[in-house]
């Protein structure tokens, strides 16, 4: 870990002015994973801005009958809250999947939009990275690549973005708030995550001085017909190798409203709503499934180690959506996949 | 959910970043409540919560088995919730109160945890243990977890290596079909 | 007398593990600690050309930093670094000895500082420019220039021709990827400096004393002059067998700086220490129709370092367990551009019996026998390689035992055929062996006039209950209430121990405890001789007890002096022996624990999601002195099973010769949600023979056989034989 200077925000405004003035300061929140990457030297901040006591931990009912969620509610109190049990239990289920509960006491909503990849090279200082070092070359290509991405990758970057939290975001409209030197701007969260192109050390789209106050949800939460599914290496405490969140709304058999978003095999969550417009108006059932599994997937570009992902991709959105649309979420304690 | 009021410590104020690479971080004083008693660390900003408790505060009942979040050993209790010691900067704790493996005991005696760990044989190394504890009183104030399986879910963020895990299981049960 | 003996007590040292009490290795204070970071090299293979160490050493705070060009005298012969479990061939390692990289993570400098983070961050200050050379990491790449290493078994009969000729044959290869043992305790050492160069080392380690005499050796140093203290270990499994590089430079740092120095490794360097090398296992069965064997063949290739042999016995398992006329096994070692292979639990056989195992469940499919059944037609009651019998093998029991208690004849034999909702169900078995081995070793006893008694010894308790078993025999022996008791372990300075290794630690430190009370028994008969109107006047050591507090006739419990009175009558306020015991040497028979273990799993069968739901593992072990601490040793052996068939697997990217998951997120091990229910059934087995207590050992069994039992039940679950290992989900996912 390298020297840094430490400095407390107490507004947002605050927050934003201290990051313009120093583009080699980083925010810092939960710091889960950011004091990871500064053990691991690949995250070197001159200035670490503590934003973690920022007043931005409340959920509470919009005006319009959705949820707005604060930037530092930690991930435990997002699952955990009645509003979003009852209202939207994906993202309970998704939260739940995700890290394990110390770490979810511990990370923020805000910080786990922001966190970056765990493909082994970026980590691995030794080795050259496009994501880690601009233009330094990809490792990964031609490497390990277990964990890497199968949709939506370059020639630059084939990382994937680990969170389970934006994946079951992605499948419910979220919008992420941010606060600028210019003011606030609302991002839906399918266009805040960025895929890798050429810049692949661009995460996302958020500005250099822009901070994530908030996420909104709309007020449809899908608590009804829902799953989140997450498929790893041993069965809690590990990154997904795919997870998928499916929402329905039905109406007897009828699929009337669908969302689909997948985890683990992109640099983004990867929502596709051409498949989601396969579903609309069709009967629930294992041919409509396979269908619209087949659209996430008509692009799927594999490497050495994942061409596996493609096929499980594939059966976990059937299964997935087989649980949402029969109203028995996948359990994130019990194992035994429903 | 209760806001965390600022603390009385001002914030630091913003200088120029221009750090000098051969001068380590000027140290700040962090107040803490340390299994009840207040303490005060002078620690520089890239020390963590789990180094001013080992080093600086000798409390060495917290483990340091990965130091990035990945193992659980560093468990301890924070405002009465369970997190890993390892990633958060002592600097941003202040004001807390940290619960450590140490101030489980009441005058003496065992917390029931810490009786029903000795009795299930709920480790052998006794490495992962200080942190398997302190993760299971967080999970029984979290008050989430009944069964055996969302017990073994809800404590998956603690390895240990020797295996103990079922015991480690029944212990917990025991403790909650107790209280 | 065994009041104590054979009882599930609670461990000794549970108080101070569950309340933070105990101190590991890395936690002990000293005088004016200065601590350590260690540099590693970002090359697999090549030179230093150079090392930079000035930017580093401008940082305020920075004492010094260690290179092979500027670092304390290090011996420069082979023989000093050789410790008690070093390769006999080979040249150890020798941190910052010289500028030579021969392993990714090899660490290339110590820097020394006022407090660690400014060692960590002056570390990467540190700039080193190397002349790379070619390398290879990558055993698949290397195996065909793997070279023979000389084992005892001899051929047996001519089993090529057997196998050629025999009616039912199987062969596979089966692969067991690199493993480390990631104990949870990061690799430490605490160098306290006591003045004029003499030292007290805080080491994480399996043996004290080995560790005392390498680092003598090193440093050319006396015994008198360097003390090794490690009370507790957070969990070693051979990973600290040999002493590990960061004693060295803690050493080395102590003596550069003449103060105290602390290193501890990063989870990340500990990758770069000894592993479970990776191993290529051969094994051909050929069989009669009858489900006998004709021949076993086992070639084994195993990893090793450019600059070590390390070899341990992957073949010659089947020998312990089946009968068969013909038996070949070649083991060869690759060498690769990696860090010497260590002993990990039950070393070669984990390994070797794992392919032996899954090759026997493929020979009973061929057969189209029950495992169970093809296993007891091959049984064999001698030592297929000596030709001798066993001191005990109830292994028989094992089988019916285990079977009895997970309802093995619910089982339906064809794959695939039994199914819980979209689940498949596979239930398998496998058979596991181990050696029952035992060492000499000295225990001292202090008895005070007061009923108190220490027992100390150098042997470590690396989390297996050493602690807890020599209290619990010296009360027995003594005749002393367990809390009247103290047991002193891992201290360099007290009586002779080997390292803790083998399972051989029970036996060895049992017998040793109670050959040293049979002398304090001894001096105590002589005090009680003297007492006036002595009952025991006539009895021989033999022929008197130390029970409640009291010497008592064997033969007429009636007849007794108290200790307290015998003492206080002669005067002495305390009785302190240390005796050495050596076991008799007797060759005549074969000693080995055995075990059998089945295994349920249920796979999901469209997304390959593999669930081990329920295990039984049957142990015939002699003696188990420790009903509750041995349970948790098998219990945690077939935990590491677990992992091993599921989850384990060290990855390399050959291109770099680095380790791609060198921490403990991305190197799976299991975690709680992976583990459901474990029986553990211990057969009762007396033994007489093995030596005069009945103790085989208990550490290595419990993993040996889990993988093969866990493949197997993949297989019956899902039709798929997968003989590499982790079976992960993308090997059984259905087509």
């Amino acid at each position: 870990m390298i020297n840094f200077q430490y400095v407390r925000a107490s507004t947002v405004a605050e927050a934003v002015n201290l990051k313009a003035a120093n583009p080699a300061a980083k925010f810092i929140a939960g710091g889960t994973n950011l004091i990871d990457l500064m053990k691991e030297h690949v995250e070197r901040p001159s200035q670490l801005i503590d934003i973690s006591r920022l007043p931005l931990r409340r959920i509470e009912q919009t005006a319009d009958g959705g949820v707005r969620i604060g930037a530092m509610v930690p991930n435990t109190d997002l699952a955990y809250h009645p509003l979003i049990e009852a209202h939207y239990p994906i993202l309970s289920s998704a939260v739940m999947a995700g890290a394990s509960q110390q770490l979810r006491n511990m990370a923020s909503v805000g910080g786990n939009l922001m966190q970056r990849t765990r493909c082994a090279y970026f980590y691995d200082t030794a080795t050259p990275c496009n994501k880690r070092e601009p233009y330094s070359g990809c490792s990964a290509i031609g490497g390990q690549t277990r964990g890497h991405a199968i949709l939506g990758a370059s020639e630059s970057c084939i990382a994937t973005y680990p969170s389970d939290m934006s994946v079951a975001l992605a499948a419910l409209d979220a919008r992420v708030l941010v606060t600028g030197p210019s003011g606030e701007r609302t991002i839906p969260v399918s266009d805040f995550h960025r895929l890798p192109g050429d810049q692949p050390h661009l995460d996302n789209n958020l500005g250099p001085a822009e901070i994530i106050t908030a996420v909104e949800l709309p007020p449809r939460g899908f608590a009804t017909h829902y799953s989140y599914l997450k498929i790893r290496d041993r069965l809690s405490y590990a990154f997904a190798l795919v997870s998928v969140a499916a929402a329905l709304e039905m109406d007897g058999d009828t699929v009337k409203e669908a969302r689909l978003a997948l985890g683990g095999v992109a640099h983004k969550p990867w929502r596709d709503i051409r498949a989601e417009a396969v579903l609309h108006g069709n009967v629930a059932n294992e041919a409509s499934f396979r269908t619209a599994a087949d659209v996430v997937l008509r692009e799927a570009r594999p490497h050495t180690h994942n061409a596996f992902k493609v096929e499980l991709a594939r059966r976990a959105i059937v299964r997935t959506l087989t649980q949402a649309a029969r109203g028995t979420p996948q359990s994130q304690s019990n194992k035994k996949i429903a | 959910m209760v806001e965390k009021q600022p603390q009385s410590s001002k914030p630091q104020s913003a200088k120029t970043v221009t750090a000098d690479p051969f001068a380590p971080p000027d140290r700040l004083a962090v107040a803490l409540v340390v299994n009840g008693v207040a303490r005060r660390v002078d620690v520089a900003p890239w020390t963590s919560l789990l180094d001013a408790l080992r080093d600086h505060l000798g409390l060495t009942g917290t483990k340091k088995g990965c130091d990035h979040g990945q193992c659980g050993a560093c468990t301890v209790l924070v405002d009465g919730r369970r997190i890993n010691s390892c990633l958060t900067l002592a600097v941003m704790q202040d004001g807390a109160e940290v619960t450590t493996i140490e101030g489980l005991a009441n005058d003496g005696a065992l917390h029931p945890l810490q009786q029903a760990f000795i009795e299930h044989d709920a480790f052998q190394c006794g490495y992962c243990s200080p942190g398997q504890i302190c993760s299971a009183a967080g999970l029984i104030a979290e008050g989430r977890a009944r069964s055996a399986d969302e017990i073994r879910e809800l404590m998956s963020g603690n390895i240990c290596r020797c295996g103990a895990y079922p015991n480690i299981v029944a212990a917990i049960q025991q403790v909650i079909g107790q209280s | 007398m065994n009041a104590h003996v054979g009882t599930p007590a609670s461990r000794v040292d549970g108080p101070a593990k569950v309340t933070g009490q105990a101190k590991y290795a890395g936690e002990f204070a000293a005088e004016g600690l200065a601590h350590g970071f260690v540099v590693e090299a970002t090359i697999t293979k090549g030179r230093i050309r150079r090392i930079d160490t000035v930017p580093a050493l401008k940082v305020k705070g920075v004492l010094d930093v260690l290179t092979h060009e500027r670092r304390p005298a290090m011996a420069d012969d082979d023989q000093a670094w050789k410790d008690d479990v070093a390769p006999e061939q080979g040249s150890p390692f020798r941190p910052l000895y010289d500028d030579a990289v021969r392993f990714s993570g090899q660490p290339v400098a110590l820097v020394l500082a006022e407090d660690w983070e400014t060692a960590r961050y002056a570390a990467t200050l540190i700039d080193i420019e190397y002349q790379q050379e070619a390398f290879s990491t990558d055993l698949e790449k290397q195996r065909a220039h793997a070279f023979v290493v000389e084992k005892a078994e001899q051929p047996r009969g001519d089993a090529a021709k057997a196998l050629a000729s025999a009616s039912v044959r199987h062969e596979g290869e089966y692969f067991v990827p690199t493993e480390h043992h990631n104990p949870m305790e990061l690799f430490a050492s605490t160098a306290s400096w006591d003045g004029n160069g003499r030292l007290t080392v805080y080491d994480k380690t399996q043996g004290v004393q080995n560790v005392r005499n390498y680092l003598c050796g090193a440093f050319r140093k006396k015994h008198d002059e360097l003390r090794v203290i490690s009370p507790y270990v957070g969990g070693a499994f051979g990973s600290g067998l040999r002493p590990q590089y960061q004693v060295v430079l803690a050493v080395a740092g102590a003596l550069a700086l003449k103060r105290s120095v602390r290193v501890v490794l990063t989870r990340q360097q500990m990758y770069g220490l000894g592993h479970r090398p990776a191993s290529i296992e051969r094994i051909s069965l050929g069989a009669r129709a009858d489900g006998t064997l004709d021949a076993v063949a086992h070639e084994a290739i195993a990893v090793t370092s450019q600059f070590e042999a390390f070899s341990r016995n992957d073949t010659g398992w089947a020998d312990l367990l089946y009968k068969s006329p013909a038996a070949k096994s070649v083991h060869r070692l690759a060498r690769l551009d990696v860090s010497t292979p260590s002993d990990m639990r039950a070393p070669g056989a984990a390994t070797g019996v794992y392919a032996l195992e899954s090759a026997m469940d493929e020979l009973a499919v061929a057969l189209k026998l029950d495992p169970v059944e093809l296993r007891l037609r091959c049984y064999s009651d001698r030592d297929q390689s000596s030709n001798l019998p066993y001191t005990s093998k109830r292994l028989r029991e094992c089988y019916s035992q285990a079977a009895d208690a997970f309802g093995w004849n619910r089982r339906n034999g064809e794959p695939r055929s039994m199914r819980d909702g979209s689940d498949l169900v596979g239930w398998g078995m496998a058979s596991g062996v181990w050696e029952a081995l035992q060492m000499p070793a000295a225990i001292r006893i202090v008895l005070s006039a007061n009923g108190h008694a220490e027992i100390s010894c150098a042997a470590s308790d690396i989390g297996t209950g050493t602690y807890t078993i020599v209290a619990q025999v010296a009360a027995d022996a003594l005749g002393l209430p367990l809390e009247n008791l103290s047991v002193r372990l891992g201290d360099s300075s007290l009586p002779q121990a080997p390292v803790e290794g083998g399972s051989w630690m029970a036996a060895t430190t049992a017998h040793a405890v109670v050959h040293t009370a049979r002398e304090i028994r001894g001096e105590l008969l002589k005090l009680a001789k003297a007492v006036a109107n002595s009952p025991l006047k006539n009895a021989d050591v033999d022929d008197v007890l130390l029970v409640d507090g009291k010497i008592t006739s064997q033969r007429d419990a009636s007849q007794s002096v108290s200790i307290a009175n015998a003492m206080r009558h002669g005067k002495v306020d305390r009785i302190e022996k240390e005796e050495i015991h050596h076991f008799a040497d007797d060759k005549s028979h074969a000693r080995n624990t055995h075990s059998a273990v089945f295994a349920e799993v249920k796979v999901d069968e469209q997304l390959g999601v593999i669930r081990v739901t329920r295990v039984v593992s049957a142990i015939a072990a002699g003696r188990i002195l420790n009903t509750k601490t041995g349970h948790s040793q098998i219990m945690g052996g077939v935990v590491w099973g677990i992992g091993m068939a599921l989850h384990e697997e060290t990855v390399f990217d050959h291109r770099f010769g680095r380790i791609m998951n060198a921490n403990i997120a991305e190197y799976h091990v299991p975690v709680n949600a992976d583990i459901h229910d474990i029986k553990v059934i211990f057969v009762d087995e007396p033994d007489e023979l093995v030596n005069p207590l009945g103790i085989k050992g208990l550490g290595e069994i419990g993993i040996v056989g889990v993988a093969a039992a866990i493949a197997n039940a993949v297989y019956h679950a899902t039709g798929k034989r997968v003989r590499d290992l982790p079976i992960t989900l993308d090997k059984v996912m259905a087509r």
